[in-house]
């Protein structure tokens, strides 16, 4: 059963200009669902919207069965947890706390023991007396995610929560939220900018732009196959580089590059025979000296520079007459022995190389 | 790293040994002199300003409340010698030799008036009779002064008007003070209310508490939700309204003031309005100005953009999100604002009050223009005696007792904004 349905639903605010554009989407009930996608993208009005401090222009969005276009916010039972977490500041963290099941008229006797639950859920049940401003950081957002969680809502919005963290806390906090997801079998719906914070934490993905999902995968799925140039070039990094297909297969293309060479690569674009490309390969997916083997494409390039990241190197390649290739080696022993200037052979599977449409970011590529 | 092993390496890193931590402490007092010093510079000017233009011209209004030097240094050689007197019958002969002795300097250094006019204010027919002595100090008595005195005006006769004359001639007086609170010194000494008829300032003071704070509360109901407005309206619109709120501030006093009087009085715009509509009927046209109302009405205007101000800088600050977190949390509006908005704007609130009802307390010209009898303030009598009557003391004990009242408003909302002070903007 969909926890949350978005049915057609558009947003403009100027009536020329659409933040959201027709816009479906279904959330499983108990499911984490992140929408990620870079800034103006529509993602935190997609969330305002469902969380009833935005309505949409045209469309229908459904909580369950319900449609809540005409629902004002306070009668959603949503829980939200804001980018500066709003913990309201002139009441301590158990007020907080209480302030959702006070306004529920829910007895004292009654409020108690939740309060003192939804602390211990985060580990602050020792810092009930104390305002806002005297928590840390990482305490503030803890408070907060339990204030959200406090009223067992049917459903909890996150709209960048970790953003105002640092890369450690951040990286905790990301395991706790999906600890408590995991334990509560709560659904969220998660916003936020950081790829990395949506991959990990994330059942599915919904990648943003130009107020459309361009792709609405798992996590996996989108690193591994995105279906776009847009969705290749905002997650992870990606060797980017354009032709022209000149033979279109089962699955497989042959695609001329600029200098004349001819690459195979997995289809992934409807466009046509004559049609310009572009071409995503991973980094970690060429292999220097690669073995032969059949479904391999071997070149050759020019090694420009090599620079040391710890676990990884990363070797700049020119290869095919100009392009620059990112190359990732892992680090298994000091010294790799590569020299600028010098000349290697360099491969991947055809099919780690994906010719997806011509334009980067271009709207209704899906 | 572990935040724990950072700390064990930290602390050898800031311990210095004796000689290099004293060189180290001096140094660091050097720097930190250097920087007082600038700051005391830059600021001299203002308190060089502060100091002559306001800090020494209220000293001086406070000590004319209680000085009493021109009385004392005129009538010096009475006053020694009244220092002996027990205050019993009448004072000895040398008492009266003298006081003729000091009138008679008086009268040729022409310095009788600061004798009249403070014996005058306690002692009623004190300028006539002060006259009639004067004239017979020419001729020496034959039988001692005392006499003599006694049969020019039978008043020198009576212990109380030496009493009296032994009390001003003290350095320091409270009569200015007991004035201002409707009190005088009986005779005998003790402090009693002066009568009905001549009872004004504490009625005046009252007032001017009451004005003061129901100007303060009617700038606070019009400006509360004004500032909310303009704190959530995108920032081009908030400009051009706020625009609207300075542009009356920017606006002479007296204009506006007497605007108001064309408004409001018997034969104006909005008693012509109300009559025309049939609300009012023409001879019972609404008595606008010229009373407290008229006060009330036009001080209301000119302190608004003062209640306006701290509340939208406060506001300003207030994220949008408090408010719908409320929402999410499943508060209703009236609760979102009344628990979660309400309490965070309370500094602003007092803030604002604070400042319209000081300004309000000492406020002069419009309950002058407008306020006619019933809507002055104790401002306007303070004015008064500066200005027309003169006693000067009684206007420094006025002043000083306004400025004790506001003081003491102050503290009560230091208090009440827990220490933190005022936050203005």
């Amino acid at each position: 059963m969909a926890a949350v349905t978005f049915e057609n639903v558009s947003k403009t605010y100027d009536g020329k200009v659409s933040v959201v554009d027709n816009l479906n989407l279904r959330v499983k009930e108990g499911e984490f669902l992140s929408m990620l996608g870079p800034s103006g993208s529509g993602k935190t009005t997609c969330l305002m919207m469902l969380a009833g401090f935005e309505t949409a222009t045209s469309g229908e969005i459904y909580l369950g069965e319900r449609p809540i276009s005409r629902v004002a916010p306070q009668r959603r039972n949503i829980g939200m947890v804001f980018q500066n977490y709003a913990l309201f500041p002139h009441m301590t963290v158990a007020e907080n706390l209480a302030f959702p099941l006070r306004v529920r008229n829910i007895s004292k006797a009654d409020i108690a023991p939740k309060v003192k639950r939804a602390l211990e859920m985060v580990e602050l049940a020792h810092l009930g007396d104390r305002l806002p401003a005297q928590l840390s950081g990482g305490q503030q957002q803890r408070v907060a995610v339990a204030r959200a969680l406090v009223f067992d809502p049917n459903l909890v919005l996150m709209d960048e929560p970790l953003g105002a963290l640092d890369k450690q806390l951040r990286e905790q906090m990301q395991y706790e939220i999906k600890r408590i997801h995991d334990r509560l079998g709560l659904t969220v719906v998660y916003v936020t900018h950081d790829q990395s914070e949506a991959l990990t934490m994330s059942d599915t993905v919904a990648i943003f732009n130009f107020g459309k999902i361009q792709q609405l995968a798992t996590p996996d799925e989108i690193y591994e196959t995105p279906c776009n140039s847009f969705v290749a070039q905002f997650i992870g990094e990606n060797n980017m580089f354009s032709g022209t297909i000149c033979e279109r297969g089962d699955g497989v293309c042959k695609v001329r590059l600029a200098n004349g060479d001819q690459v195979h690569a997995l289809t992934v674009t409807d466009a046509p025979v004559g049609a310009t490309t572009l071409l995503s390969l991973r980094p970690e997916r060429i292999r220097i000296d690669p073995p032969a083997a059949d479904g391999w494409t071997i070149t050759t390039g020019e090694v420009i520079e090599q620079i040391y990241v710890g676990d990884h190197l990363r070797v700049l390649v020119r290869v095919f007459g100009g392009h620059e290739f990112v190359v990732k080696v892992q680090n298994r022993s000091a010294g790799n022995g590569l020299t600028p200037g010098q000349k290697i052979r360099l491969g991947w599977r055809a099919s780690d190389c994906r010719a997806l449409d011509a334009a980067a970011g271009q709207a209704g590529a899906a | 790293m572990m935040s724990g092993t950072i700390a064990n390496v930290r602390p050898p890193a800031a311990q210095l040994d004796g000689a290099k931590r004293r060189q180290v402490l001096r140094q660091y007092r050097r720097s930190q002199r250097r920087d007082s010093l600038r700051a005391l510079a830059l600021v001299a000017p203002l308190c060089v300003f502060l100091a002559v233009m306001f800090g020494w011209p209220l000293a001086t209004m406070l000590t004319r409340a209680v000085s009493n030097d021109d009385f004392g240094a005129v009538l010096h050689r009475t006053s020694a010698s009244l220092a002996e007197w027990d205050g019993t019958g009448t004072p000895s002969e040398r008492v009266y030799a003298d006081f003729a002795a000091d009138l008679r300097q008086a009268r040729d250094e022409q310095t009788m008036g600061q004798v009249t006019s403070a014996l005058n204010f306690e002692w009623t027919g004190a300028r006539s009779l002060l006259m009639r002595t004067v004239r017979q100090l020419s001729s020496e008595p034959e039988n001692g002064w005392k006499e003599k005195l006694i049969e020019t005006a039978p008043d020198w006769g009576n212990p109380d008007l030496w009493i009296l004359i032994k009390r001003l001639a003290q350095p320091y007086t409270s009569r200015h003070f007991l004035a201002a609170l409707d009190l005088e010194q009986a005779a005998d000494g003790s402090i009693q209310g002066v009568g009905p008829e001549k009872a004004i300032y504490v009625t005046l003071f009252w007032r001017t508490l009451w004005v003061s704070a129901a100007v303060a509360g009617l700038c606070l109901v019009l400006g509360y939700p004004l500032a909310t407005l303009l704190a959530r309206l995108p920032l081009k619109t908030s400009n051009l309204l706020m625009m609207l709120v300075l542009l009356p501030f920017w606006t002479s006093l007296l204009v506006r003031t007497t605007s108001w009087m064309v408004l409001l009085q018997d034969n104006g715009v909005i008693n012509s309005m109300l009559v025309w509509l049939g609300l009012v009927s023409d001879g019972n046209r609404l008595s606008l100005i010229f009373n407290v109302t008229g006060t009330l009405i036009a001080m209301t205007h000119v302190l608004l953009p003062f209640m306006i101000l701290p509340l939208y800088s406060v506001m300003k600050s207030i994220p949008p999100s408090y408010v719908r977190a409320a929402l999410s949390l499943g508060a209703s509006p009236v609760t979102a604002f009344w628990q979660v908005y309400l309490p965070q704007t309370i500094p602003g609130v007092l803030a604002g009050t604070l400042m319209v009802f000081v300004l309000a307390v000492g406020y002069y010209i419009t309950p002058a223009l407008v306020g006619g009898q019933s809507g002055q303030l104790i401002s306007n009598i303070i004015a008064y005696h500066m200005q027309q009557s003169l006693n000067w003391g009684l206007a420094g004990a006025l002043g000083s007792l306004l400025l004790v009242g506001v003081l003491l408003v102050y503290w009560l909302f230091n208090r009440l904004t827990g220490g933190q002070g005022l936050r203005m903007g």
